[in-house]
């Protein structure tokens, strides 16, 4: 026999008012709203798409043939081989010294805008004048900046860092706020000041997410300053790839260009890896 | 085994010379790149200001802005439904990648590859040039825009996915395969439901980075409101420029506020 068996067995019954139980909780069905909200407007807006008079099958017969042309014959076209690194080169320092300048500024932003380190009205104006920045896309701020400064590499500059800056703030102040108060309180009972708790205590600490942050924000900037060439004259390889496919029609250089900014991203990619492996592995 | 005590002197000495050494790398790579994107730092930054000042004083909406509120609205809402669409289309086309490809519901290990690469080609090429490709062969309509950021979505959501659902724990599908479930009731009662809330973050979240692409694409290509702001700008109506940047913001921020909303309410 059994030992832990149960001799007299009871048969449980049923209560009376039995609570159902079902699988549509309150996210679920939250969740079925939205995907059914989307699916509608997506529905809407492909019906209501303006295509223009187009034909589908000859446009996408002319996107293979010049997906063929572009990637299976790259070409320098108009320009020559040294014109085009050299502007792929100024598009890196371009992001390079976006990003350098946007981390500069965005940290001592961010210290005053963490909540754990300044009073909270002043963190919250501060974020709430940061998520009005970003919610301006970075294209929009570069051709406002043309306007003052002249089309060109200051422009893109500025335009580029002052939403890199409103960007690194946002992460940066989480990054700093993850901090917990104790460390902080404790410091301060001890009649350490301001800016040495900032770089001797919370800046150690955090130095790993703010790495990586920078990182994110230069693959993004990378992407902008493509972008920012193509849109608003910067000379960078987006105003090449803008000229060969918007007027001369070279698909050849076109392909050639796509091949460069896929090599540089494929670097970025890597390098990124490898360098945030390495500093996480020594704090 | 060797020990090697280090004196708070040495310490500290060391840490300054670490920290010395970056700043001054950093200093050359920001000197160099200065030198190559051919930028005066103090002039322009002096500039700053100035420019803010003459932003607030030009690009306030006018009353003759407020004639413009029309088309500007009506391009609004269309950036904003094709850029959901776009997002949705892809999400649908990115699960079904994604299922095939990740390492726990793949079927066949060579399709892994295929998708991994594709997904990666997808998401390096920049959206510019996706819009300046299919701006050849679509023209100036509302497709090449909505084709420009479907494949841009689609390598993001691919990965993002296939992550989500390999972080998923491979146990539940041992034991559903153990009491002989076969394939396709594997994915859809036991990898689907439980990642369902994680990849419509996902999709909320592209889908504010796409209205913010789709005003570039809408610039490069001629369709949307970013092609009004553009018209706005180069004809020097710098106040209906400024409703256009103003609206944009204010849609950003209440598409961010209400996607933060729902993520929190499906979590």
């Amino acid at each position: 026999m059994i030992e832990n068996s149960q001799s007299d067995s009871k048969v449980i019954q049923p209560t009376s008012n039995p609570k159902r139980i079902t699988l549509l909780t309150k996210p679920r069905l939250i969740l079925r709203g939205v995907l059914i909200a989307l699916a509608l407007v997506t529905v809407y807006s492909l019906v209501t798409l303006d295509a223009g008079n187009l034909k589908f099958s000859e446009a996408f017969q002319s996107l293979g043939a010049n997906l063929q042309a572009m990637f299976l014959h790259p070409g320098v076209g108009q320009d020559n081989w040294s014109l085009l690194l050299r502007a792929l080169t100024t598009s890196v320092a371009l992001a390079m010294l976006t990003t350098l300048l946007g981390a500069f500024f965005a940290f001592f932003i961010a210290v005053f805008s963490a909540r754990n380190l300044v009073p909270s009205w002043l963190a919250t104006s501060i974020k709430a004048v940061m998520a009005f920045i970003r919610s301006i896309p970075t294209i929009l701020w570069v051709l406002i900046y043309s306007v003052v400064m002249g089309l060109g590499a200051n422009a893109a500059v500025v335009g580029l860092t002052f939403h890199s800056i409103a960007y690194l703030v946002k992460a940066y102040s989480e990054s700093i706020e993850e901090t917990s108060a104790d460390t902080i309180e404790a410091l301060k009972a001890s009649g350490v000041g301001f800016w040495p708790i900032i770089f001797q205590a919370i800046l150690p600490s955090i130095i790993p997410a703010l790495l990586s942050w920078t990182f994110i924000r230069f693959e993004i900037n990378f992407a902008n300053a493509v972008a920012v060439g193509a849109a608003a004259g910067a000379d960078d390889i987006g105003y090449y790839l803008f000229m060969a496919s918007g007027f001369y029609f070279n698909f050849h250089e076109v392909g050639l260009i796509v091949y460069l900014l896929l090599g540089v991203a494929i670097v970025l990619e890597v390098v990124s890896m490898k360098l945030r492996g390495h500093y996480l592995q020594k704090n | 085994m060797k020990t090697n005590f280090q004196s708070p002197q040495q310490f500290f000495r060391q840490r300054r010379l670490r920290l010395g050494i970056v700043l001054a790398v950093l200093l050359v790579i920001y000197g160099v790149s200065m030198v190559l994107v051919n930028f005066q730092t103090l002039a322009s930054l002096m500039q700053v200001p100035a420019g803010l000042i003459w932003l607030f004083k030009n690009f306030i909406p006018t009353e003759r802005s407020i004639s413009y509120l029309g088309p500007i609205l009506y391009q609004l809402w269309r950036t904003l439904i094709v850029s959901v669409s776009s997002t949705i289309c892809a999400s649908l086309l990115g699960l079904i990648f994604a299922i095939l490809g990740a390492k726990t519901t793949s079927p066949l290990p060579g399709l892994r590859l295929v998708i991994r690469f594709g997904a990666s080609l997808l998401r390096n090429i920049p959206v510019v040039a996706w819009a300046m490709i299919l701006l050849f062969s679509f023209k100036q309509s509302d497709f090449t825009g909505f084709l420009a950021l479907f494949f841009m979505t689609l390598g993001y959501l691919t990965r993002a996915f296939t992550e989500t659902i390999e972080d998923l724990d491979g146990e539940k599908l041992q034991a559903l395969q153990a009491v002989g479930a076969n394939y396709f009731q594997c994915v859809f009662c036991g990898v689907l439901p439980e990642v369902a809330s994680t990849l419509t973050s996902w999709v909320l979240y592209m889908i504010e980075n796409n209205l913010r692409d789709a005003t570039l694409v809408g610039i490069l290509t001629g369709t949307g409101v970013g092609f009004l702001f553009n018209h706005y700008f180069k004809s020097f109506r710098y106040d209906a420029a400024g409703l256009i940047v103003l609206l944009i913001a204010v849609l950003v921020i209440c598409l961010e506020l209400t996607s933060t909303q729902i993520r929190r309410a499906i979590a």
